[in-house]
């Protein structure tokens, strides 16, 4: 009898240590919703260019997440990305002549929505829209540039060489 | 000629045990709500398969977190992103490492005691006397077994991959000097709950493969010493096989 009591209490703890296990891992390696603990509100923005921002990237400002991006769609009218942001309700004044630019978290690491606060005495609340905004910054263009930059030095150079 | 000949009844073989598994499983699934009505012999092998499994299970899951954790940060600091540490750690863990390596060790730990157990049980006749009593030996040996493994595999995944994390974290972060808030944050902003109840399912399939081998393998062992022996060494390869096998159809459809 006693040996069968401990056997129950181990198991029992066995079994408790299992989905202690799978608590931890449920609640503290996968990410929490901004809106599951606590009141948030929703802005937009619209862009030319999302690059690879996804649902669920962290709205931020200085670098502190105040949000997270909640919706990702496309306005056929005037062919440009709806970025919808839901915002913690806390952070309820933010200048509505802040500017939302994309921009990428290190070389490998995603991207996410960052707001520089504006200068007016008005602020940002549901529903309303942020007017300033900047795309994502795609490689592909920027190289393009950049090597149009350089194609165009070589010609000007060109012809400095041929007078000497 | 003799060679095809071979071949074919080799192949026959493997096709013909494959049916006697199922049927076996069959078997074992009819007894279950028999054996559900004695829980005390569900908890006996929930013992035996994960609380006993328990030591084995941590010590390799710390080691293996700890072997990621330099592994991981000495390929991942060669691109300047050690912050991504805890992120790919964590999903290799949950997704791949956690359940196939807990799946190996159970039937190393578990699946050759099972075998070894009802392969002596089949011996030395105690399961002939079981029948000769009128009790259903699936009934009273295998389905609790069969059981008891299945509820203790998806537990036992589960804490080796919490404990491997925090072995990720001992070298990572208290060693190599990873910063703690960017490794949690990292791995937070890009697990999914999908991601965890994929080492879930796969932990619960894994169990019931591993554990389904080990007690076919023993109920089915020959009544002899070596016969036993035989099967416990099957019941490692055939187990070790299949959790890989079924580990690729599991991640392909889980995708």
């Amino acid at each position: 009898m006693q040996q069968s009591r401990a056997m129950e209490v181990s198991t029992g703890l066995f079994v408790l240590l299992g989905f202690a296990a799978l608590l931890f891992l449920a609640t503290q390696i996968t990410n929490r919703d901004v809106g599951a603990n606590g009141k948030s509100y929703e802005v937009t923005a619209r862009y030319e260019n999302i690059g690879g921002l996804k649902v669920g990237a962290p709205v931020s400002m200085a670098g502190v997440t105040i949000g997270r991006v909640d919706g990702i769609a496309f306005d056929q009218k005037v062919y440009k990305a709806v970025v919808k942001m839901r915002i913690k309700d806390e952070f309820n004044k933010i200048p509505d002549d802040s500017d939302a630019s994309i921009m990428t978290s290190g070389l490998l690491g995603g991207q996410y929505v960052g707001i520089s606060a504006g200068g007016s005495e008005t602020f940002l609340k549901a529903g309303s829209q942020i007017q300033f905004v900047q795309d994502a910054l795609v490689l592909e263009n920027l190289i393009n540039r950049l090597v149009a930059s350089f194609a165009s030095k070589k010609d000007s150079d060109a012809p400095a060489e041929e007078k000497k | 000629m003799s060679l095809a000949r071979e071949l074919l009844n080799s192949t026959t073989q493997v096709i013909a045990k494959m049916g006697a598994v199922m049927l076996f499983l069959g078997r074992i699934l009819g007894q279950v709500p028999a054996s559900l009505a004695r829980p005390g012999l569900i908890v006996a092998q929930i013992h035996n398969a994960g609380a006993l499994s328990l030591v084995i299970i941590m010590t390799c899951g710390l080691f293996v977190g700890m072997v990621l954790g330099l592994q991981g940060y000495d390929l991942l600091q060669r691109f300047g992103s050690e912050s991504a540490l805890g992120t790919g750690t964590a999903l290799a863990l949950l997704r791949e490492l956690g359940p196939v390596v807990t799946a190996l060790l159970f039937a190393g730990r578990a699946g050759t005691a099972l075998a070894s157990e009802i392969g002596l049980m089949r011996a030395t006749d105690q399961l002939v006397a079981m029948e000769m009593m009128a009790v259903d030996s699936v009934r009273r040996v295998v389905a609790p077994r069969f059981l008891g493994g299945l509820i203790a595999m998806p537990l036992l995944t589960m804490i080796f991959v919490a404990i491997a994390i925090f072995g990720v974290q001992l070298v990572g972060v208290q060693q190599l000097g990873v910063d703690r808030g960017t490794f949690w944050s990292q791995m937070q902003g890009s697990v999914k709950m999908s991601d965890v109840t994929e080492g879930w399912i796969k932990g619960c399939v894994f169990g019931a493969a591993c554990t389904l081998v080990a007690v076919y393998e023993g109920y089915t062992a020959a009544p002899t010493a070596e016969g036993v022996g035989q099967a416990t060494t099957r019941t490692v390869v055939i187990s070790a096989v299949l959790t890989l096998a079924l580990d690729y159809i599991l991640t392909a459809l889980l995708l």
